[in-house]
Order: structure tokens, then sequence, then C-alpha cells
């Protein structure tokens, strides 16, 4: 039987290259899609994203320099504009190192360690971003409000969470919490952890393991956790609501601060405080393509 | 990957991380050590943002003047209950300046406001009154004049959630009080009437500007109920061309109580702060500030110097119509009451 096949087919490299050639175009044509189907494809996701978020975009910077360059320059000479955003940045220094540190021990423990309720943990990580903004912002008033679980102790000792930088500090810690461990677990489990039990093999401590060995490996996607956790910190708006007290001034984050804007009739500071959060997307947007195509480069390094 | 060796780039690394922890340290200490200025928090309701900009802005120097530092006054605005919860949970407002005095009462059990609030002003401690009005699209095309027009002529009508917004509460009363004093009392027709008026409104938004932002900005509705001065803020804001006003023959009296949340204010040593600025509100100056902003100046001088601005209207009392916010609230808005009857769908 083998000698018969091997006398009917054309025999040496040429027979195999055109073999592999045959089946790879066989392959590509089931896969692929008829020409009408790309097209209905493309043009609805390209329209949907065109519609919902560029248009959207634009029309913030088009409402933002209405009245030109000086005016939207201006907008930023009033003092609680410039607080909201003071507010704005001194919220996402504290809390995005935090989640940095929360989300990096987090996702080690899920790539790295066997453990009961290791399913659990996951599973917690996640928690915040099914829960409504507006709940997490209830859950620190139920907690910390005059009426609360331990507000009474709270205000004898003066100490102020609600309404107060604390407060929006820990809900924006609740609400952007899940960024940095998603981004990095899968990276982490991908990569096992054989290159640093050959450094712990080769004499290193269980710290310089982790600074010369796992942070480079996951420098890309620990840099896009922390950018989209930034991102999200510097825009929550429902949470943060919840605990500010919309003080000006005092508890009005950028977010809080624009519908103050809007609900006075100040369009134009209102879109150029919104403007510096699209520029902040913008910025997140590029620095997550870098990041996720330098990601790759290193996974695709590793595997060779 | 760079060419830098482990050893440096680690070293780089962990500098960098100390200095990033200090940085934030720093800027945090720098933020708590904040230099202290006495700072007075008005927690206020949705619509007076515009008068209370002015006021503090006359407050400061007058302060002054009289020998004491410059004071910075900071507001916080929203749906007057809204607000009155947010006091009550423990934003740390000095003054609470809201749109009814259920408002006001709700502070009281937990001691935050005295029992005896009303009498620690002039004028009930309310410094100006005013009404809830109609504001309509230019022209009025649907023909509203009077209340039953706004169930008559199929028109869609916008009003605040009567739950958490005082502003939409006043306008619920008002409608009540047309039909029990022009169908004869009677309570079962007055809450048809109720009914067959919020089966016409589209949105409930929580306070009285998130309304007037529906109906103005976002086009939705034909006539917007609400405060009289919020009615002519909106046209002188967003153009003449585009609104006019309707005054009904019979509206509804609303208030602004106004008063020190004394332990707060205690704490943070405002009393005298607090007190001297809720009774500036009852200056000349003040209450002039209050008629050029449309609301009704508690001082009767004034208000009749300004008299062309406020139109002859039968204004009613809540008192008189629902015996008091307190039954009010107990009978209309609580979970279940008539309101949620009305407007279950």
């Amino acid at each position: 039987m083998a000698g018969i096949a091997q006398l009917n087919l054309p025999s040496g490299e040429d027979a195999t290259r055109a073999r592999i050639i045959a089946r790879n175009q066989l392959a590509r044509r089931a896969t692929s899609d008829p020409f009408w189907m790309k097209a209905i494809v493309l043009t609805l996701s390209l329209g949907f994203l065109f519609v919902f978020f560029v248009l959207p975009l634009a029309l913030v910077f088009q409402e933002a320099f209405r009245k030109g360059w000086e005016a939207y320059l201006k907008v930023f000479d009033d003092r609680a504009t410039t607080h909201s955003i003071w507010l704005t940045l001194q919220v996402a220094l504290i809390a995005v190192p935090l989640n940095t540190v929360f989300g990096l021990a987090a996702a080690w423990c899920v790539a790295h360690f066997r453990f009961r309720g290791k399913q659990l943990l996951s599973v917690l990580i996640e928690l915040p971003l099914w829960v409504s903004p507006v709940v997490a912002g209830l859950i620190y008033v139920l907690l910390f409000g005059r009426q609360g679980l331990l507000g009474p102790w709270l205000f004898e000792k003066d100490i102020k969470i609600i309404f107060a930088l604390p407060g929006i500090v820990l809900s924006t810690v609740f609400v952007t919490f899940p960024f940095v461990a998603r981004v990095v677990t899968p990276q982490l489990q991908a990569l096992g952890r054989a290159e640093e039990e050959a450094a712990l093999t080769l004499g290193a401590n269980g710290w310089s393991t982790f600074w010369r060995v796992t942070v480079p490996k996951i420098k890309w996607s620990l840099i896009y956790g922390i950018i989209l956790c930034n991102a999200r910190a510097m825009g929550e708006f429902g949470a943060v609501s919840v605990v500010s007290g919309h003080i000006r001034n005092q508890t009005n984050t950028m977010p809080l601060h624009i519908e103050v804007l809007y609900n006075e009739y100040q369009f134009v500071p209102a879109f150029a405080v919104a403007s510096l959060l699209a520029l902040l997307a913008l910025l997140t947007l590029v620095i997550k393509s870098a990041t996720t195509w330098f990601a790759d480069r290193a996974l695709r390094n590793a595997a060779l | 990957m760079s060419n830098t060796s482990p050893a440096s780039r680690s070293l780089f690394r962990r500098d960098f991380v100390r200095r990033t922890l200090l940085a934030s340290t720093l800027l945090l200490s720098a933020s708590l050590a904040h230099a202290e200025e006495p700072k007075l928090l008005n927690s206020s309701y949705d619509v007076t943002r515009e008068f209370y900009k002015q006021v503090n802005d006359l407050f400061v120097p007058f302060w002054k003047a009289k020998g004491g530092a410059t004071v910075q006054v900071d507001q916080s605005h929203g749906g007057s209950s809204k607000q009155a919860r947010a006091v009550l949970d423990g934003l740390e407002a000095d003054v609470v300046t809201f749109n009814q005095s259920t408002d006001v009462d709700l502070l009281v059990p937990a001691g935050l406001v005295a029992a005896d609030w009303r009498t620690k002003f002039p004028h009930n401690a309310s410094p100006y009154t005013s009404t809830i009005l109609f504001l309509v699209r230019k022209g009025n095309p649907k023909g509203i004049k009077d209340w039953p027009d706004l169930v008559k002529s199929g028109a869609q009508v916008i009003i605040p959630n009567p739950k958490t917004s005082g502003n939409g509460r006043y306008s619920y009363v008002g409608a009540w009080a047309w039909s029990i004093k022009n169908e004869g009392g009677d309570e079962a027709k007055a809450k048809d009437f109720v009914k067959k008026l919020f089966a016409n409104v589209p949105v409930l938004d929580t306070g009285g500007r998130g309304a007037t932002n529906s109906f103005a900005q976002n086009g939705i509705g034909d006539v917007l109920l609400t405060f009289e001065n919020e009615v002519h803020l909106t046209i002188r804001e967003l153009g003449a061309d585009k609104f006019d006003v309707v005054v009904p023959p019979q509206s509804i009296l609303a208030d602004a109580p106004i008063a020190i949340v004394e332990p707060v204010a205690k704490k943070h040593g405002t009393t005298d702060l607090a007190k001297a600025y809720l009774d500036y509100l009852f200056t000349d100056e003040v209450q002039e500030v209050a008629a050029k902003n449309y609301f009704r100046p508690a001082n009767p001088e004034i208000l009749k110097k300004h008299a062309a601005s406020f139109p002859e209207i039968k204004l009613v009392t809540i008192d008189e119509i629902l015996g008091g916010w307190k039954k009010a609230l107990e009978v209309h808005f609580k979970d279940g009451g008539v309101f949620d009857q009305i407007y279950a769908r």
C-alpha cells in the first residue's frame, strides 16, 4: 500500500511543500469569511466605536474650546477647579500605589500558591467589578457615617472618614482594586516560576528574586494595570459621589466638579475640566497599546 | 531589554520606590497641614447656588469690616432632603439652609439642631419665601395657564422626585392644593388629580437643578414645575427667547428654613461666625440680593419695593392643605405612602 501511494505522488521536498501549501490554503478558506460578512462586521464595530466613543470625545473638546483658547485657559484660574484637580491627583497618588501593592500580592497568591479558598480569593478580587459603585460608596456611609457602625466612636475621637479625603480614597481603592491584580495574574501564571526557583537555588533572597526576576518579567502588564487603575481612580464618579458631600474647595474631585459646573450652566468650564479627563483616557489608550505590544514581545521571547 | 546590570537596575528601582513613597507622604502631610483660615460650610438645596455665591462674596468683606478674620464660606448643594441626610450621616456643615422645615426637623432628634430653631432667627427663621411657577416653551404651545391644564393638555411635565427634593414636594402639594380648593375639598379627587399629573411626568430627577437641566438643556417635556427663582434664573441663563413663565392663579407658599448645626459649629469653633452669617441673611443688603434673585424677601418693605418682580398670586400653605410637613411626610411621602401609590406603574 505504502509503495503504491509513493509511486502515484511526486516525491521529494517539492511534494512536501506542495502538500503543506494545499493544506494551508484549504485551512484558510475554511476559516475565512465571505467578503460581505467581513464588511458588515467591520462597519458595525467601527461605526459603533465612532458614534459612541470617538464622536462624544470630539464633542467634549469642541464644547471646551467653544469660546477659544483664552476662555479655556481661564477655566484653570478658578480656585474650585484647581482644587478639584489637586484633590483628584491626591486621591490617585494614594489609591494607585496601595492598589499596586495589594494587586501584586493578590496576583502572587493566586498564581503561585495552592491553598484552601484560592478560588474564593480570585472571586473576591473581582467583586468590585460587579458591585455598583453607588453600593461601594454606601457601604462606607453605613460603616463610618454618624449613624453607622463605627460612626459614633469616630465622631467622638474627631476622626473624619466620610465626607473627607479618607472616605474618597477608601471608596476609590475599593472600586479600583481589581485592575492590577486582574492584569498581572494571567501573566504570572503564564510565565511560571522556574526562573524564580533558579534564582533562589543560586542563592538570591526572596526580595531580590522578586525585584530582579519577577518584576522585570511582568513589567509591562504591571504598568498597564497601574495606568488602568489610575484612569479609573481619577475618573470614578459614583462611589466618590456618595461619600464626598460635594463641598467645593474641599471634597469635589474632578468628575464631581464637572457635574457641579454643568449644573451651574458653566458649560465651557465643565467641558474644559472634562477634556482633561478625556486626555487622560487618550493617554491611557496610548500607553495601553504600547504596553500590550511590549508584553506580547516579552511573552514571545520567553516562549522561544 | 536594556544593557544596565541587574544590580544597578534594582538599585534604581528601589530608589525610585523609596522616592515615590517619600513624595506621597510629603504630599499627604502637606495637604493635612493646610493653613487654617476660619471656614464655614453651608449645606443648601439645589437651586440656591447663584444666590449664596453672591451672599458669600458680600459676607466675607462684611465680616472682615466687623473685625473678623478673612473667612472662607464653602458650599454644598443638592436636593434638600439628600443634603439633610448627608448632615445626619456626618457631613460637617456649620449651617443648613434648606427649603422645608422637615429637613431641618430631621436633624433635631440627633441633637444636631436645637428643637426651637424656628425661634432663633427672625421671620420664623426663613430669610425669604418662594412658590412654584410653571416654565413652558416659548409661545406656550400647549396653552398651559393653570394646574388642571397640566393634566388636560396631555403635556409632559417635569417635576423633580418628591421623595428626595423639596422642590418636587412643593409641586406635588401645589397640585393637591389646587384640587382641594377647586374640586370641593375631596381627598379622593385630589389623589386622582395628582395621580393624573404624575402620569405625565417622564423623568424624576433627584434635585431641582437636575430637573431644570432635563427640561431646558435636554429638551425633555413641555412644562417645568419649579421654584419662582429657578424659573427666572433659567430664563436669564438659557435665553428669554426659548421659554415663557406661566403664573398660575394659585400656588403653594414655600419657606426657606435656616439653622445652625450646633455640635458641628461648636467643634469647629464657629458658633459666633455661623450666627453672624445667618443673621446677615436678614439684613437689607442680602434681602435686596434675594429679591434680585427672585426670592420673595422676608422683609415686607423690600418685598414691596420689588413688587414688580413678584406677581400677585394666591399662596396657600402646607399647614392649611395637609396639616403641616410632618403629617404630609407621614401620609404622602414615606415608603408606601400616597406618592408611591399614585406613581406605581
